[in-house]
């Protein structure tokens, strides 16, 4: 098979696919025959998207930097717009990451959605295709339709079959996150004017000055800081996750969010440098303010979602930490193998967060469809009537604390190595998540899971059905497999992530 | 002076729609009113051969006739028929509604008609006088048509209003002819334009007329300070004249502004662009905001094309040919955007009542997906939001004004502020169009029956509404065109 248009594929299949359950509909009727054979078609494209994705591992070739699985077509010759498609060690794992969660969040609607469901999974394949086409642009303009074309689906998805608030919550999440963007393609077009074209690699060359450095950078931390999300523009999340459906909060922690440290590590970090180096401190702030602030936050939530909301602001804070650390790893003689530690670090964090964090979710997804609750005061002693259950929820707790042997623990771990080639206090408090962590994570699992059984409804709940042992079978597998032997996925990074580090060494001004 | 007969070919689509506007008046005259739809074929076959005409018209370089007082460029080719294709959605969008309503008046097609032919004379003007011409011809057929269902107070209403303000402005527009006239000793936008740059543009008599003319086009395009009479209009006509309104109109008023500021007074650059930077921001800032206090479906869709009119002055401010292209690839993709929003306002209003309110809008996507889809794709369409065409309109807007920043020199930071003002209100108008989504999509249908439609509207409108979203997806042909024709 040729591996020659195998992003395209990736990205239009579920598309197409997605618009053909969309067309096909269900008959208004999610219980009918035509529902279910769009269930299962829907299955059917995603399972194949994960095949399909399999080459990009395969065959990748680590040892070098630069694009791989190039696609490269005009598109808009007028404004020199290219159909520019690749990845390199920072991309693949995330698409990977894509491809992965997606069928899990597939199978996690299986029973649940009774409204209009051949809408819900058309929705989430094509939200699939376009996360995948936000990971693989190389051409700035392509990359800025996927990634605002990816808020019309889950503002659907949050609004249709969100819980009572979710109208306030999606038209919070899709304004929040277009005000974030559009101040990015103001400064698209800036560069644009600069250089002729929209490629984003030939941006990483181009030399800007210090001023327009800066305004650059602000533009595009306006977009990612949003979408990571950090300290303070974090508020649109605990609502849009709470309010979403379940499958809906699995995508919007698993993977969008990434897309906000892809932001970085692809825009801001190679084509504002300098910028990101005077500016470091501030986005160093935030991100311990986002770890060790919203960790109290999340310490006292009473609702799981928002709970696990909050945890997932505080995790994200470690991609940030990790990112921005090479200024003062650098300044306190770290070198470049210091700095690259704490780059890979983040992008682990990232891989391992996205499968931790959709974990989670699920976990309560579980319980919120038994019980139609989400505050933690209405369980207690879950364990003695769903005890598989427990079992998975607690190897994910455990995880979401960074228990080593879990994913959680190497991503964290290895950031807080680096922080400490910095300054003591940078690695004193990003540590202090390991304590914070733990309390929220273990509090809520201790007061959900353990006890007496809280009552009558608690007492009826029956414990996890295949389906549902399936989809966090494989999780806990992946949890533990990155836990237990990361090294194919920072083998797959690495090189990328040095000639990163490299080229955020030189000055562009 | 020897009288020579001029060239008529290139007025070729004028005689054609006028032969043909004839036609559908006399025949209408035999027509009862129940086998009205007679004259709705008439017409519709009237555009059809108006189409031909264009395209046998089209000219392969710039062609002048009439003296000099009309012209035939590539251009016009575009505008009328884009017009013309626009007046055929809107018929087909009508006919049902009118025929429902009992409006069946073979009035309805013939104003129509005129208002084209008073728009292509706008679109060919090469004189001051003959772009008055074409402007009063299309007013007159306006003032009539919004005036149309003649037993309702609210109509009458809107008409007088209509009228008694742009009388004004065609006044304060005649005004400005006049003083350039008396500064410069020529009417021809073509010898303006030379005239002006053999004696310079420094005098302040000059100035005056400019500001007349500015005004002028302020108006017809709805542009703050001069949109008072938008939303009242645009919610007291019936909604098919509303729809000619926002959508026709806004080809027409590009043509008046095209030929007078870029064919006409392009050395007069400096003075226009601030004073349309003043509009286009205030236009922005107004339509944006007070489109979201709107709960009148119609009254919501004033506003916001107050806001998009704000959008393409800023395109002409850019001062480039290529912010030029830009205005020209936002007046016609909004043009059909808008012209698709409003048929579905007429598609979903119920006998007796337009569909006045956005709950009527409830629970569409459940009765209807498929038109809740198209207007799906109408709004995000506005929103500007990719992959629909609203998206790259915008783009090429504020990238022409980032390009003109970038040759200003110290002015550039100016360029700056306008592009992120664009943007921010694009963010704030992003509520109001999401709204609507959110009407369709997250509430539950009051009325539970499907919207029905016959089958021409029904492809006409997914045909508008596929077409936003295709073109959206692939606009390089459409952003080539524009290129070519203002080169």
């Amino acid at each position: 098979m040729t591996l020659q248009n195998i992003l395209s594929l990736l990205i239009w299949l579920p598309i197409l696919g997605g618009v053909l359950v969309l067309l096909i509909g269900d008959g208004g009727d999610a219980t009918s025959a035509r529902a279910g054979a769009m269930r299962w078609f829907a299955l059917g494209v995603s399972l194949l998207i994960a095949v399909l994705s399999i080459p990009l591992y395969t065959g990748f070739d680590t040892a070098t930097a630069s694009m791989q699985f190039v696609e490269r077509v005009p598109w808009v010759e007028r404004f020199n717009v290219f159909y520019y498609l690749g990845v390199d060690g920072l991309s693949a794992p995330l698409i990977l990451l894509t491809t992965f969660i997606t069928p899990l969040v597939v199978i996690a609607g299986w029973r649940v959605i009774e409204k209009r469901s051949a809408q819900y999974f058309a929705a989430f394949l094509i939200l699939e295709g376009l996360m995948i086409g936000v990971f693989t642009a190389l051409d700035a303009m392509l990359f800025y339709v996927f990634w605002e074309a990816m808020l019309v689906p889950m503002f659907l998805i949050i609004g249709i079959w969100g819980g009572e608030r979710r109208i306030y919550a999606t038209i919070k999440f899709f304004l929040y996150t277009f005000l974030g963007s559009v101040f990015m393609l103001v400064s698209l077009i800036y560069l644009y004017t600069k250089s002729g074209s929209y490629d984003l690699l030939a941006f990483h060359d181009l030399s800007i000055g210090m001023s327009a450095q800066t305004l650059i950078f602000l533009s595009f931390l306006a977009a990612f800081a949003v979408k990571v999300p950090m300290w303070p523009v974090h508020t649109w999340l605990p609502d849009a996750h709470v309010e979403a459906p379940t499958g809906g909060s699995v995508v919007l922690a698993a993977i969008m969010l990434k897309m906000g440290g892809y932001g970085f590590v692809r825009l801001s970090l190679p084509i504002t440098p300098d910028a990101s180096g005077s500016l470091s401190m501030l986005m160093i702030g935030l991100s311990l303010v986002g770890v060790v602030y919203i960790g109290f936050v999340a310490l006292v939530q009473t609702d799981m979602k928002k709970l696990i909301a909050y945890s997932s602001i505080a995790h994200m804070g470690f991609v940030t930490l990790g990112l921005f650390l090479y200024w003062p790893i650098i300044a306190h003689g770290g070198g470049d193998a210091g700095a690259s530690l704490g780059v890979t670090g983040a992008m682990v964090q990232m891989i391992s967060h996205g499968v931790v964090s959709g974990a989670m979710f699920l976990c309560v997804g579980v319980v919120y469809d038994r019980m139609h609750s989400r505050a933690i005061a209405d369980y207690g002693g879950v364990v003695n009537t769903m005890p598989k259950f427990a079992a998975f929820m607690v190897l994910f707790a455990m995880a979401n604390a960074g228990l080593p042997g879990t994913s959680g623990f190497v991503g964290e771990f290895m950031v807080i190595l680096a922080a400490f080639k910095s300054q003591f206090w940078i690695a004193f408090l990003a540590a202090t998540t390991l304590i914070l962590g733990a309390s929220y994570t273990l509090w809520m699992v201790k007061r959900v899971l353990f006890g007496d059984v809280a009552n009558d409804r608690v007492a009826a709940l029956t414990d996890i059905n295949g389906r549902e042992f399936l989809v966090l079978g494989i999780l806990a597998v992946a949890v533990l497999a990155i836990g237990i032997w990361p090294q194919p996925l920072v083998e797959m990074m690495q090189t990328s992530v040095d000639a990163l580090v490299e080229h955020i060494g030189r000055s562009k001004l | 002076m020897p009288f020579i007969i001029p060239d008529f070919l290139p007025a070729l689509p004028e005689m054609v729609l006028l032969g043909a506007l004839c036609v559908v008046l006399v025949a209408d005259l035999f027509v009862s009113d129940e086998r009205r739809v007679v004259t709705y074929w008439l017409a519709m076959a009237a555009l059809l051969a108006t189409i031909v005409a264009v395209f046998q018209a089209s000219p392969e370089a710039r062609q002048l006739t009439f003296s000099g007082s009309y012209v035939s460029d590539s251009l016009s080719t575009v505008l009328k028929f884009a017009s013309t294709l626009c007046l055929g959605l809107v018929f087909v969008y009508s006919r049902d509604y009118l025929m429902r309503e009992g409006l069946r008046k073979g009035e309805f097609y013939l104003l129509s008609l005129f208002g084209l032919l008073g728009i292509f004379v706008m679109i060919s003007a090469n004189s001051l006088l003959t772009l008055y011409l074409g402007l009063e011809m299309l007013s007159l057929s306006l003032y009539a048509l919004v005036a149309f269902d003649r037993d309702s107070k609210l109509c009458a209403e809107a008409a007088m209003k209509y009228f008694v303000l742009g009388a004004i402005a065609s006044g304060t527009f005649l005004y400005g002819v006049s003083l350039i006239y008396g500064v410069t000793g020529t009417i021809q936008l073509d010898g303006l334009s030379a005239a002006l740059i053999m004696r310079g543009s420094d005098d302040i008599a000059l100035w005056f007329g400019l500001a007349f003319l500015v005004v002028g086009i302020a108006f017809k395009f709805g542009a703050v300070p001069f949109h008072m009479w938008l939303p009242d209009v645009y919610q007291g006509a019936r909604t098919p004249i509303t729809l000619y309104l926002g959508s026709l109109s806004k080809i027409a008023s590009f043509a008046l502004a095209a030929r007078i500021l870029i064919d006409g007074l392009p050395a007069l650059h400096e003075q226009w662009h601030q004073m349309l930077m003043v509009l286009a921001i205030l236009s922005l800032a107004l339509g944006n905001i007070v489109a979201i206090a709107q709960t009148n479906i119609k009254r919501m869709l004033a506003y916001s094309t107050i806001s998009h009119v704000g959008f393409i002055l800023l395109g002409f401010f850019a001062g480039s040919s290529e912010g030029y292209q830009a205005a020209l690839f936002y007046t016609l993709t909004y043009a059909f955007t808008a012209a698709g929003a409003f048929g579905v306002v007429v598609l979903i209003s119920r006998t007796g009542a337009d569909a006045e309110d956005l709950t009527d809008f409830r629970g569409l996507a459940m009765r209807s997906p498929w038109f809740a889809a198209m207007m799906a794709c109408f709004m995000l369409g506005m929103a500007g939001i990719p992959p629909w065409v609203g998206f790259w309109a915008k783009l090429h807007v504020i990238q022409a004004v980032l390009d003109a920043g970038r040759l200003a020199g110290d002015a550039s930071v100016i360029y700056t502020g306008v592009a992120i003002t664009m943007v921010v209100f694009s963010v704030i108008g992003a509520f109001y169009y999401l709204r609507v989504l959110k009407y369709m999509y997250f509430d539950d249908a009051t009325d539970e029956h499907p919207v029905v439609a016959a089958a021409d509207m029904r492809l006409a409108l997914s045909a508008n509404g596929l077409a936003v979203l295709g073109f959206g997806i692939a606009p390089g042909g459409l952003l080539a065109l524009c290129a070519f024709v203002i080169g």
